[in-house]
């Protein structure tokens, strides 16, 4: 064998490698231009709408674009905050997304904890049930949601908006698998030192699992920031409308002759919060996302 | 193991406790219209509002029929699997062509990655908006044409700085098929921070040594991504194509983004509407029996979707 | 194949501190004999692997070369240099048979090299066959053991007829009996190719056992290179003495004063030519003989019997381990109930180190390895 690997060896040495080296680095540089001229097209969305809504009606209809405003308009924003009275809306989605959250953590909990740690009969088949659910489209459940909640007399009401979805399967599931995770011996110790399951609970499982909970936390409240369909059925009124609804029945035109730097002030103000917790909670955006393949 | 586990509670109704407030809501908003959706599909021209009146509706198959029977539903069907149909390759490719370079590079990752995903934390509607404002024609209403172009609008721009012609995006008297790609390339860019999440995430869970090993053995980078990249890979896309067809069958908010509630350009309104519309427009109009009927064909197509999807990922998927 | 490493350094940007260098290969100058097993040996992190990879062309060195025979293959990237490769955890793809793991190196090859479906499989099969591994061909690598798996990894290595073989850590993956089979193994297919193999290991058993030569590292310096008898029976330093051998070394605190050397006031050998010097002084475990008027007194603690040899567990105040391990015949006779053993020691398996460098000291009649050409 040691013969044939001499001879087999002995031209490959020869081979040019410089032009290995320098497809290497063109290679190199075609992918970063791949990925700059993608990151660019990505982004463009976000940077004409912050342009645009800086901009004049005038500077905005040139038929030469402008990449930057020539005079920094920021009263769109005001005009747009009234137009659409995004400070009620703002107010009605906090107030909505606040209560919903608590509450469903709490349910989320509590119905993780007794799938986890605790043993009862039919508990297996029952979450098997759950986890069943899961796969129905959300459609299906809202068309007798809405006779539902009619007969209820809940139309127009914050009520609506906040119970019907406080019991997310796909949530219980997620902290159910971040339970599992903690050492059993945990819950046995504490059964020795005779501490009741809801004190366990509430001192040693939910701090433990707090990162999941922070990003259940932040799934729900964009959840509520970005609900549309539902709200819209249920609760168009003023008093009760929900973020993205305002801003869709604020400015009914998309097309046509449309007064879009105020537009796009309005879209730029509804936007600024998601992007303000983006920054400052990816890390947790991004681990609940990538479990749940879920948006909002 | 996991019942070995477990404490023996000395109070099993316990249990129920901590479950009740869940299974209590999960009866009424998920279970009870899981059937009543069935049953009032299957009762012939069920509306709610002739129900409290007091008539009765036959049993039957009726509303499938009419519904299936309806130019506007086969035009909804027609809009979704069409959109689903050419987003879900576009998007997994471009995914998986920019989580593989994203991948390959050391400076800038962390930035462009954050990059990537930051249309993820958007509102479809509100961003929809957005790119209508970038497709749209100012000034010209009526299409005709002898209407005068005040401002092509970014996209029209952009294309006739690099010598091709404005298109009609969206509005009054657009195509078709710029409708749709409008729509496509919305609902693509939308879906791309998902699927670069996913199948980063996959790529840098996949063992460096591979990587090495091959190179060793002087596999060229083609080779490398499609016999190791792309199989080693494999779980992740099969994960995102699935949820990314259940998702596409759901479309609608970004239509409504980008077209408002009417679904389409000012002269053919309803044209881009999908099936996810039809039952809320089924709705609107009192007759549950055809939002029903609608919802559990789409619960059909979307369950056989993903069935074939399985089962071909099994077969395909490696390991 | 020859492999010549020529003052060969390799240096890293410090992960923990910003702008703080790591050298993890010093100089490190050696010639690895056409034909050989070479075992480069060492506790992690001593460079071992660096050099490996170095030799293998993932990594490029910073300063010094790399010759092949008499091709200076630096520069050249890892597929231009004829290498094969075998990581620690076998990096088998684990979505293709074990077939089509063995074919895939040969499916890279382009242009004159390039090789017909049969002439692939009659090469991909006479691997297999050399690691014993051609019954399971069709097999995806997780229905394989660890051995297997091993063996496909080493077949995949081997397939492309590779001038210098180089295996990382291939045992440590391996449960304890494999890892003993294993190793024949490796001996037995490295004689059968007769392709000069070099591999790493933490394991100074593994590396003693198979080796026709090796080296042991320090934290990026070589220490000792030679015939791993040479280097038990003589190691250059204290770090050699004491990583090789099980049990280890025993190493005391000692000095020598007028050509006697001295543990605990106690002279207990005759070291004439060496001038006066506080030393440590190395004993090898076999190195101790049980005698009753012996010049050594040690603490007798425990004794275990171990069938064929007897181990005597001792304790002395000048010894720098807690307890000193004598392994002596099984012959003898302890007595178990004695409070003191009293041993004589024999001078080749005694080495005197300077207290100050940890070089070496030679006794007369001893001298220092020679590395092997």
């Amino acid at each position: 064998m040691a013969e044939r690997i001499e001879i087999m060896h002995e031209k490959n040495m020869q081979k040019e490698t410089s032009k290995q080296l320098i497809l290497g680095y063109v290679f190199k540089v075609l992918v970063y231009l791949f990925l700059i001229l993608m990151g660019v097209i990505v982004l463009f969305p976000f940077y004409w709408m912050i342009i645009s809504s800086l901009k004049t009606l005038t500077e905005y209809r040139l038929s030469v674009p402008t990449f930057f405003p020539t005079k920094i308009m920021f009263s769109n924003y005001a005009d747009a905050f009234t137009t659409a009275s995004l400070g009620r809306l703002f107010l009605n989605t906090l107030y909505v997304g606040i209560v919903s959250t608590i509450l469903s953590l709490i349910i989320t909990i509590l119905s993780a904890f007794a799938f986890a740690r605790l043993e009862f009969k039919g508990k297996n088949i029952l979450f098997a049930g759950l986890l069943a659910t899961m796969m129905i489209p959300g459609e299906l459940f809202t068309i007798t949601n809405y006779s539902t909640v009619t007969n209820l007399g809940w139309i127009n009401t914050y009520t609506v908006l906040i119970v019907p979805f406080l019991v997310s399967v796909f949530y219980i599931y997620l902290l159910r698998q971040n339970f599992l995770q903690i050492p059993n011996e945990l819950y046995l110790a504490a059964k020795v030192d005779g501490t009741s399951d809801f004190k366990y609970l509430c001192k040693v499982m939910i701090p433990l699992s707090l990162p999941t909970l922070i990003s259940i936390t932040i799934l729900k409240m964009m959840g509520a920031w970005n609900s549309y369909i539902w709200p819209r059925l249920v609760a168009n009124d003023a008093a009760h409308r929900m973020v993205t609804n305002g801003l869709r029945n604020a400015f009914k035109d998309t097309t046509g002759d449309v007064n879009y730097p105020v537009q796009m002030a309005a879209v730029a103000l509804v936007s600024a919060p998601l992007f303000l917790v983006f920054i400052f909670l990816r890390k947790y955006i991004m681990k609940g996302v990538s479990r749940s393949g879920i948006k909002g | 193991m996991a019942n070995n586990s477990m404490v023996e509670s000395r109070h099993p109704w316990k249990a129920w406790i901590y479950l009740a407030p869940a299974i209590a809501l999960l009866l009424v908003f998920t279970v009870w219209p899981i059937i009543n959706t069935v049953r009032m599909a299957f009762l012939e021209n069920y509306s709610g509002l002739k129900s409290v009146g007091g008539t009765t509706f036959k049993f039957g198959l009726g509303n499938f029929v009419k519904v299936l029977q309806y130019k506007r539903f086969i035009q909804c069907m027609k809009n979704t699997v069409l959109i689903c149909f050419l987003t879900v390759p576009i998007s997994t490719m471009l995914a998986l062509l920019i989580s593989v370079a994203l991948n390959s590079i050391k400076g800038l990752q962390k930035f462009l990655q954050t990059v990537f995903f930051l249309p993820y934390v958007t509102n479809s509607i509100a961003i929809g908006m957005v790119f209508a404002a970038m497709f749209n024609i100012v000034g010209s209403f009526y299409g005709t044409e002898n209407e005068l172009i005040v401002t092509a609008g970014i996209i029209n721009n952009i294309i006739q700085f690099f010598g091709g012609k404005p298109v009609n995006w969206i509005n009054y008297g657009s195509t078709y098929a710029a409708n749709i790609t409008v729509m496509v390339i919305y609902i693509v860019w939308n879906a791309l921070p998902f699927k670069i999440l996913i199948l980063l995430g996959g790529l840098q869970s996949v063992n460096k040594q591979y990587y090495d090993a091959a190179k060793v053995d002087g596999t060229s980078r083609r080779r490398i991504f499609a016999r190791i990249t792309v199989p080693l890979l494999s779980p992740m896309i099969a994960y995102v194509v699935i949820t990314g067809f259940i998702g596409g069958f759901k479309e609608y908010t970004s239509i409504v983004g980008i077209f408002g509630e009417s679904m389409g350009p000012a002269d053919d309104k309803g044209r881009l509407n999908t099936m996810v519309g039809f039952i809320y427009d089924s709705l609107s109009t009192n007759s549950q029996g055809r939002a029903s009927a609608a919802a559990l064909i789409l619960f059909g197509i979307i369950l056989i979707v993903t069935l074939i999807q399985l089962y071909v990922s099994k077969k395909r998927v490696h390991y | 194949m020859k492999v010549e490493l020529q003052n060969l350094t390799k240096q890293f940007m410090s992960r923990h501190k910003a702008g703080e260098v790591v050298t993890a290969v010093n100089n490190f100058t050696f010639t690895i004999p056409d034909g050989k097993l070479v075992g480069l040996l060492g506790p992690s992190g001593c460079g071992k692997s660096t050099t490996l990879y170095m030799i293998c062309g993932l990594q490029k060195p910073t300063s010094g070369k790399i010759f092949f025979g008499e091709d200076d293959v630096t520069q050249l990237p890892p597929e231009n240099r004829g290498v094969g490769l075998v990581f620690q955890n076998y990096a088998l793809y684990p979505h293709m048979t074990v077939k089509q793991n063995i074919l895939f190196p040969l499916q890279n090859l382009k242009g004159a090299d390039k090789l017909t479906k049969e002439q692939m499989l009659e090469r991909a099969y006479e691997c297999a066959k050399i690691v014993q591994i051609d019954e399971l061909m069709d097999r995806k690598p997780s229905e394989l053991s660890g051995g297997q798996q091993q063996r496909v990894a080493i077949a995949r290595a081997l397939v492309k007829m590779p001038r210098v073989l180089l295996l990382d850590e291939p045992l440590s993956n391996l449960d304890a009996r494999l890892r003993l089979q294993t190793r024949e193994e490796i001996k037995r297919i490295q004689k059968e190719t007769k392709i000069t193999t070099v591999f790493v290991t933490h394991d100074q058993e593994e590396a003693m056992s198979i080796s026709d030569m090796i080296v042991v590292m320090k934290l990026g310096i070589v220490q000792q290179i030679g015939k791993p008898q040479d280097v038990y029976n003589s190691p250059a330093n204290l770090f050699v003495a004491k990583f090789l051998g099980t049990p280890p070394i025993n190493v005391f605190g000692g000095e020598v004063k007028g050509g006697k050397l001295c543990i605990g006031g106690e002279e207990v050998l005759d070291v004439a030519g060496v001038s006066d010097c506080k030393v440590y002084v190395g004993i090898r475990p076999e190195g101790f003989i049980l005698r009753e008027d012996g010049p050594f007194t040690c603490k007798l603690q425990n004794v275990e019997v171990m069938g064929r040899d007897v181990s005597i567990v001792a304790t002395n105040n000048a010894s720098e381990n807690p307890i000193i391990r004598a392994i002596i015949d099984a012959d003898n006779l302890v007595d178990t109930n004695a409070e003191n053993v009293r041993f004589a020691l024999k001078p080749n398996k005694v080495f005197l180190f300077d207290k100050e460098t940890e070089e070496r000291i030679y006794l007369d009649g001893q001298k220092p390895t020679e590395i092997p050409r």
